[in-house]
């Protein structure tokens, strides 16, 4: 199969669905003859148009709002914001007016509206262009929350995305733009949502790790299988909706569970998943259940102050051998 | 703006203003007193003195235009073509109210006619207001959304947001503004450095009109222009209608803020007996008619709020439906 990068696969999902849908159209600051800050559109102006690749001011409650009404008058906008951080300049849109506006009124108002955004910390870009907020929207029901670690599923759960009919927030990380994969071209591959990925398969340990961290995780795997250390790794590529079911399934083979995620360990999507595994799976657990996670603090500029905040393979590694080696 | 002679509109056309106004201000004042007696749970903002700018914008849009409203939204939805009965059965919280009981007075809406939503956020209702002319543009269907918001909603970020967006890219909006004097219990000069808000829109490239709120042909008259731009393609207009809010914020509000004889001042100012006295005198409907619209419009409220008394309440289960379009296989809910 042909290799395409993350941020190729989430051109090419865009590109076909605007291509076989006149209602899919791109909104977003600097979207069209910039091609998008991260270079994700990069070409899209040239075969869309600047109606529907459409570059706006820098107004992240406007275009989020704008999405919302255009997305209820049957089209089919991606919003997107160029980093995770910007999301709570329209927070309200999305928080009260977005997630909130099907259940209000009834069932009827119909929003496809899908936000693509990005997370992570690329590198220096300090506290207010570096977090990972997947968590701020996971406590308010109402919005799909996708996070994809590989070029596939970059394109696959996009199209799910842009096909179904529900707001749902696309979290991309900055560092794995540039990662190849092995990515279909059937124009029909959609990966659905809550059904997670097991990307390794082993019995000693479940990591599971979100977005970057999955990927993190693998390298941990490879690095632990040297040491005797079986790890089974799983994405769960939807944090809302959850797939519970194979992450139970996991940890009732392997008895113990690293979750590995970039945002702050506090109130984080692994603080969730591991409440969740308390309430439903403590029968199968042999330990603690165990998160990686940035700490509690803001993300700080200096690359040494930086590394020492973030989680990283290192750390799943440590976090693995604790349940033998307790400190 | 010069106002047209009153014979210029149809018999039919002033019947309709006056019988709309009337529908506002009795729906309100039974809202009030069925809240009163416990058929309603949750809290009303009423809308009792500002029927003018609600009939007058309504009536002049199509079926098709949309709005977007906001905690002071009944009269605009009445206006815009809502059914009382399944308003009144949302609002005491009934399985055939317009939202199945799950929004109540601040989240009404009816797609099939227009109305996006009222809003329970001050500013919450713009920017789908703007999305929603930008479908119509995109489409290019002739259309406009109007957005009522109030003088406290004008100095939220999201309609300079708003504004900007709409005014550059020429789109389909009629931003309008009930000013009422309140920002809930804060007068408007405590809470702008200017008085005519209308000025505001000239800063985003459109017009901005001040019109007599309490003059229902006056608002119609500026909506219609308003809505004319838009469709033209020339861009949003910014109206701000003068009125005043007869009651407090909510109901229950103490309302110490206002001073001493400014209610009773605006009373004489009301829109509703204005209206009356100007068909009257200018010989168009008879005293006579204008009673026998009265009454339908008791009759129409006796029938809501009978509908709504006696309708299902839901079943506490359903709360868990309709957050979602596709719940993948029930994973989500």
């Amino acid at each position: 199969m042909r290799e395409i990068t993350y941020s190729e696969a989430i051109r090419e999902a865009m590109a076909e669905e605007m291509r076989q849908n006149s209602d899919v159209f791109l909104i977003g600051e600097d979207v069209g003859t910039f091609g998008g800050v991260w270079g994700v559109s990069n070409g899209m102006l040239d075969e869309f148009g600047e109606e529907r690749i459409r570059d706006t001011p820098i107004t992240e409650a406007a275009i989020v709002g704008a999405g919302l009404g255009a997305a209820m008058m049957g089209m089919r906008p991606i919003v997107e914001i160029m980093f995770g951080d910007f999301l709570m300049c329209a927070g309200d849109q999305i928080l009260n007016q977005v997630a909130k506006a099907r259940f209000m009124s009834g069932g009827k108002a119909n929003v496809p509206l899908t936000i693509r955004v990005t997370t992570g910390a690329p590198g220096s870009a300090a506290a207010q262009h570096s977090q990972s907020p997947e968590s701020w929207f996971m406590n308010v029901p109402g919005i799909k929350i996708v996070a994809p670690s590989t070029p596939a599923d970059a394109k696959g759960l996009l199209k799910t995305a842009l096909r179904g009919n529900d707001p749902v927030l696309y979290f991309e990380h900055k560092m794995l733009y540039g990662d190849s994969g092995e990515v279909p071209e059937d124009p029909d591959f959609m990966i659905p949502f809550g059904k997670a990925n097991i990307l390794r398969e082993g019995n000693d340990v479940t990591v599971i790790g979100i977005n970057m961290m999955a990927k993190k995780a693998i390298q941990a795997a490879d690095q632990l299988q040297t040491e005797g250390i079986s790890v089974e790794v799983i994405d769960p590529r939807t944090l809302v909706p959850l797939d519970k079911e194979t992450i139970i399934q996991s940890v009732a083979k392997t008895s113990r569970v690293v979750v590995a995620y970039e945002g702050h360990k506090r109130a984080g999507a692994g603080a969730e998943i591991a409440a969740m595994l308390a309430e439903e799976a403590v029968e199968y657990l042999d330990g603690p259940v165990m998160r990686v996670a940035a700490k509690n603090v803001p993300l700080p500029y200096s690359p040494v102050l930086e590394n020492y905040v973030l989680p990283d393979t290192g750390d799943i590694v440590s976090a693995v051998k604790s349940f033998w080696n307790p400190t | 703006m010069t106002q047209k002679d009153i014979n210029e509109y149809s018999k039919n056309q002033l019947a309709r203003f006056f019988r709309q106004m009337t529908l506002v201000r009795e729906f309100e004042l039974r809202a009030i007193e069925e809240r009163r007696g416990g058929l309603i749970p949750g809290f009303i903002h009423s809308c009792v003195g500002q029927e003018a700018t609600a009939v007058g914008a309504g009536e002049a849009l199509s079926k098709d235009d949309v709005i977007t409203s906001t905690h002071r939204g009944h009269g605009h939805l009445l206006g815009k073509g809502g059914d009382p009965k399944y308003m009144m059965a949302e609002l005491a919280a009934r399985s055939p109210g317009y939202c199945l009981g799950r929004g109540g007075s601040l989240h009404i809406s009816d797609f099939d006619i227009g109305i996006l939503g009222a809003n329970g956020i001050v500013g919450g209702g713009f920017p789908a207001a703007v999305g929603a002319a930008l479908a119509f543009q995109m489409r290019k269907e002739e259309r406009v959304s109007l957005t009522f918001f109030g003088d406290g909603a004008i100095n939220q970020g999201t309609f300079h947001e708003s504004a900007n967006l709409a005014g550059l890219w020429k789109l389909p909006v009629i931003f309008f503004c009930e000013n009422n004097l309140y920002g809930e219990g804060t007068p408007q000069h405590k809470q702008a450095p200017i008085r005519d808000l209308a000025q505001r829109a000239e800063g985003y490239g459109f017009p901005g009109v001040i019109v007599d709120g309490n003059d229902v042909i006056a608002v119609y008259d500026a909506t219609v222009v308003a809505r004319e731009r838009a469709l033209s393609g020339e861009g949003p207009t910014l109206i701000e209608a003068k009125t005043y809010r007869h009651r407090g914020h909510y109901e229950g509000d103490p309302m110490i803020y206002r001073p001493d004889g400014e209610l009773e001042e605006w009373q004489k100012r009301d829109p509703i007996p204005a209206f009356r006295k100007r068909l009257i005198e200018s010989e168009i409907i008879s005293e006579g008619e204008l009673e026998e619209l009265m009454g339908s419009v008791q009759e129409q409220l006796d029938e809501a709020v009978g509908f709504a008394a006696n309708a299902p309440i839901p079943v506490a289960e359903e709360a868990l439906q309709g957050v979602y379009a596709d719940t993948h296989d029930g994973l989500v809910f």
